[in-house]
């Protein structure tokens, strides 16, 4: 069996009195992609921002590469070196060039000198298509390519893991496709991936494994195919049928 | 004409000389204000319980009393001969506290421009999207290297706008000084006009003179926040 990149074990979160997630088990390997779809509010950021202690988890534990994230004197800041994460709403530093924004991982987190971190943005920028973008600043930018900054940006820091949340849901409908196009291209490079999107087409055509997550439970999983054309639970397929509904079967 | 001339050659030496202490004035006024200023705002954003204690007080208590109150606590209350023994008695040599006229100006001016400041950069952290923050630690940058080189960076460029106005507040209220005889621009005025009771050409050629110097520095802040405009880092600080 492959290693697992991601083990989450009796994960629980609250906020105040609202119990955000309840009591999570997870494995994700090396080089698998699972997508996370669920109605809003049912924690599917809080889980992935748990990963990387963007919110500390109340009980359970979780490892990232082997590494307990919750381990107490765990060094976050390296943790999170390994763990890419992409946003739904891009957060670029609006005060820096493209090249600037993937530069400053390397060269403030792991220390690379001016002239390999520039390299390096260069060629994640490439990467994501944009190299002849490196000198505009976000504000310059169209939603698509502010997120394949972000991609760039993430990719940088040559992570174990990426973490998207939601990535399109901020996109004009045009925009959404070249944003999906270099997560698959990710994809096909074997990069342990978590998405959670609305996009059912991505999660047909990439996903290795789909899991549906309700009200801080994870419902329901399995492959695409299993999901999409044989779920166990009503709860599963209602979802499936409202998505499919707003966001068309592509997404 | 030429009586004009005789007047301006009359006047110019001791306004001259007044003028360039209230430019100095202004300019060192701001820099405590500065120095005082952006720590306080750190403070009161980033900092721990009492960090934030201390810096809230100490902006709500210049900003709820006269600037005039500061200026006679400053000058004439730290001289006062019952701080001065306690001081001695501290180890401290005799008059410690009493301040000559322009360093208590300076020092009134600067601590009341430096929570003004403080409120300006604290207006401008707080207007920075909560979205860099975090994003900077996903990245893996510790809180400080996050301060510092995603937040202040942005924080400065919002803060030009509002801190041009503060220089230009500072420069009129320099004029309070001449309170406790400090020959600044207005100081030399009222002595002139009290030697040639000529106030009706002195206070509107004095006020054009402060008005000129307001002017140039709205021009002069408007062309460095250019300098500095990034597109799409705009937010209106004076509304948050
Ligand atoms: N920082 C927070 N403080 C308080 N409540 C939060 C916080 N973050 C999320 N929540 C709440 O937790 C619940 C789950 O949120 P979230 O994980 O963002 O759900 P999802 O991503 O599935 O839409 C929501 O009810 C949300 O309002
Ligand atoms: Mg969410």
């Amino acid at each position: 069996m492959t290693k697992p990149i991601i083990r989450i074990k009796g994960l629980h979160k609250s906020y105040g009195e609202l119990e955000v997630i309840k009591g999570i088990d997870l494995e994700v390997v090396k080089g698998e992609v699972l997508v996370i779809i669920g109605p809003s509010g049912t924690g599917k950021s809080t889980l992935l921002r748990c990963i990387n202690l963007l919110s500390s988890p109340d009980k359970g534990q979780i490892w990232v590469d082997g590494d307990e994230v919750t381990a107490p004197h765990t060094d976050i800041n390296k943790i999170r070196a390994k763990v890419g994460m992409v946003f739904q709403d891009f957060n670029l530093f609006t005060h820096m060039t493209a090249l600037d924004n993937v530069m400053i991982g390397p060269s403030k987190v792991k220390g690379m000198s001016k002239e390999e971190a520039r390299e390096l943005a260069l060629f994640e920028l490439e990467r994501v298509g944009l190299v002849e973008k490196a000198d505009a600043y976000p504000g310059q930018l169209s939603g698509g390519q502010k997120q394949r900054v972000a991609i760039a940006r993430a990719l940088a820091m040559s992570p174990k893991v990426m973490l998207f949340d939601e990535p399109t849901s901020a996109l004009d409908p045009e925009l959404i496709g070249e944003v999906l196009e270099v997560m698959k291209k990710l994809a096909r490079e074997h990069m342990t991936m978590l998405v959670v999107t609305h996009e059912m087409g991505f999660a047909k055509e990439v996903s290795n494994r789909i899991l549906f997550m309700e009200d801080g439970n994870i419902i329901e999983e399995g492959t695409p195919q299993q999901l999409f054309y044989n779920p166990r639970e009503q709860r599963t397929k209602e979802f499936l049928g409202k998505i499919t509904e707003l966001y068309g079967e592509e997404g | 004409m030429a009586e004009l001339a005789k007047f301006w050659e009359m006047i110019w030496p001791e306004l001259g000389r007044g003028l360039v202490v209230t430019l100095r004035l202004s300019a060192g006024s701001l820099l405590i204000g500065l120095l005082i200023g952006f720590p306080i705002a750190l403070m009161r954003v980033y900092g721990t319980r009492w960090m934030k204690a201390l810096a809230t007080g100490y902006v709500d208590a210049v900003r709820g009393t006269p600037l005039l109150v500061q200026l006679f606590f400053i000058y004439y209350g730290l001289a006062d001969p019952t701080i001065n023994q306690l001081l001695v008695n501290l180890g401290l040599p005799e008059g410690f506290l009493v301040l000559e006229k322009i360093t208590a100006a300076y020092l009134a001016l600067g601590c009341n421009s430096g929570a003004y400041q403080a409120e300006y950069f604290r207006g401008a952290l707080q207007a920075i999207d909560a979205g860099q923050m975090i994003a900077a630690r996903a990245l893996g940058l510790n809180r400080l290297q996050a301060i510092r080189y995603i937040i202040i960076p942005q924080a400065l460029r919002l803060v030009i706008a509002p801190w041009s106005n503060e220089v230009a507040y500072m420069v009129k209220y320099t004029s309070v000084v001449y309170i406790i005889a400090v020959q600044d621009l207005f100081g030399e005025t009222r002595r002139i006009m009290s030697a040639h009771y000529n106030q009706m050409t002195m206070l509107p050629f004095v006020g054009m003179i402060y008005l000129v110097i307001v002017l140039l520095i709205t021009w002069g802040m408007g062309r460095v926040e250019k300098q500095f405009h990034i597109p799409g880092l705009q937010i209106d600080v004076e509304r948050v």
